[in-house]
């Protein structure tokens, strides 16, 4: 598993429970209420390595610590790049953020996204709302080894123009004569002339070969229900469907079990998961 | 166009993949080709619904006009979908108003033709009605994942 890269003297860092320092490099907006953050190591020394999918628990000192996923490319180690929605006191906090504040940062914790398993095959990434952001990663990867790859599809909804996330780069990625890569909006209203309609309508006409198909998914659980729907509607098996899941996670390394589901931990088992292994207890309500 | 030929680009069409081809023959015969350049109203709320089409290429938004807001766009129609079912339902009116949003190539489909010969073809209307109810009932499901409004979150 990919982590923290120290020199010696730093190595006392690496206690999963204590924070290392960062320093904020920049903070973008990205729409109404989301933002990214970029971070460095304090002192300049520390190399960040992790894999596509996970995630680190960011520490605003005097206020709380929260799960946030990495949005950024794993090739980079210098800045660690998150991109956050503010919805609590934790993440308004953040968004308050300026270029020089510390933050602390636990991490990489998690399982990532099989892009390594997936060489070779058809990639299908099916995301809406802020679920873009664990997946941007795994797509960074992809582009970067286009070549292992066979068609790659990217499928994003948002709820409205104004909520569509990275847009620049989204715009290359449709550019890109070797991407299929598909946006759509919940609701439009006044300029907009793409899709209006769910992310799931794309997936029956989607090109790529169901059974050589390695499908990610991230966004509201109903969303991934009814794209798993239709993944498998197409003929996906559903051990090449990989989602990810988000609850209450705290520790981040499996002893305090606020993230439990089922028999697992969210924060030390997910959160990225092989949907094969969650089945049984993904439609359970309760959990 | 000759028949030979509508028929054929109706057979390439997804909606009528495994047709049986009598009923391709008759629709064939039903069947005109339709341009329409970006921002062409297609059809407007509340007309007959006399026609239905299935797109060839390009993108078609079905929208609702409001007086406060203006047109609203509820859902984008592309290529290799259907427009259009109002034309299957009494009082047979379009609900809603279509405009292509992009330069849009379509198969027109004199529904008034095709009612009577449902009416007089009960495997026809039943092969029909197979490839149509899937379609309503996606477009009523992916409604209901619209109004639930997945992606926000109180802030």
């Amino acid at each position: 598993m990919s982590t923290l890269e120290f020199t010696k003297e730093q190595m006392v860092l690496a206690d999963p429970m204590l924070p290392t320092w960062f320093r904020v490099q920049c903070v973008r907006r990205e729409t109404h209420d989301t933002f990214t953050l970029d971070l460095a190591c304090q002192d300049g020394g520390g190399r960040f390595s992790f894999a596509p999918g996970q995630f680190n628990m960011l520490y605003v000192f005097g206020v709380g610590e929260v799960p946030i996923s990495i949005s950024g490319d794993p090739a980079t180690k210098e800045i660690v790049v998150h991109t956050i929605r503010a919805v609590g006191a934790v993440t308004r906090a953040m968004r308050n953020l300026k270029r020089g504040d510390q933050v602390g940062v636990r991490g990489p914790f998690g399982s990532a996204w099989p892009v390594k398993e997936a060489v070779g095959r058809d990639i299908v990434i099916v995301t809406g709302g802020i679920g873009l952001a664990p997946l941007r990663p795994a797509f960074y990867h992809v582009l970067a080894h286009r070549n292992d790859y066979n068609r790659v599809v990217l499928l994003y909804g948002a709820r409205t123009r104004d909520d569509i996330l990275y847009r620049d780069e989204l715009k290359l990625w449709r550019g890109e004569l070797d991407l299929e890569v598909e946006v759509t909006v919940d609701s439009s209203v006044g300029r907009w002339r793409g899709n209006v309609g769910v992310v799931t309508k794309f997936i029956p006409r989607a090109e790529f070969d169901p059974g050589n198909t390695t499908a990610l998914i991230c966004g509201p659980e109903v969303m991934m229900r009814f794209t798993i729907q239709a993944l498998v509607d197409r003929g996906v098996e559903t051990r090449d469907i990989h989602v990810s899941m988000e609850r209450n996670m705290k520790c981040a390394v499996g002893f305090c079990g606020h993230c439990q589901y089922g028999s697992k931990f969210i924060c030390k088992d997910g959160p990225v998961f092989r949907f094969s292994e969650i089945e049984d207890i993904f439609g359970i309500r309760e959990l | 166009m000759n028949a030979a030929s509508m028929n054929a680009l109706l057979a390439e069409h997804p909606f009528f993949d495994g047709i049986p081809p009598q009923y391709l023959d008759l629709i064939a015969s039903a069947a005109s080709e339709a341009r329409y350049e970006r921002r062409e109203l297609i059809f407007h709320e509340g007309d007959e619904a006399s026609v239905f089409h299935v797109m060839r290429r390009g993108k078609v938004a079905i929208e609702i006009f409001t007086p406060d807001r203006g047109p609203v766009a509820i859902e984008t129609i592309n290529t290799g979908e259907v427009l259009g079912w109002s034309w299957l339902i009494e009082p047979h009116r379009w609900h809603f108003d279509a405009q292509a949003i992009e330069p849009t190539e379509v198969i027109a489909i004199d529904a008034g033709k095709i009612r009577e010969s449902m009416a007089a073809d009960s495997a026809l209307s039943n092969e029909l009605l197979r490839r149509f109810v899937p379609i309503i009932v996606g477009r009523l499901q992916a409604t209901r994942m619209q109004l639930l409004d997945l992606y926000h979150v109180d802030t």
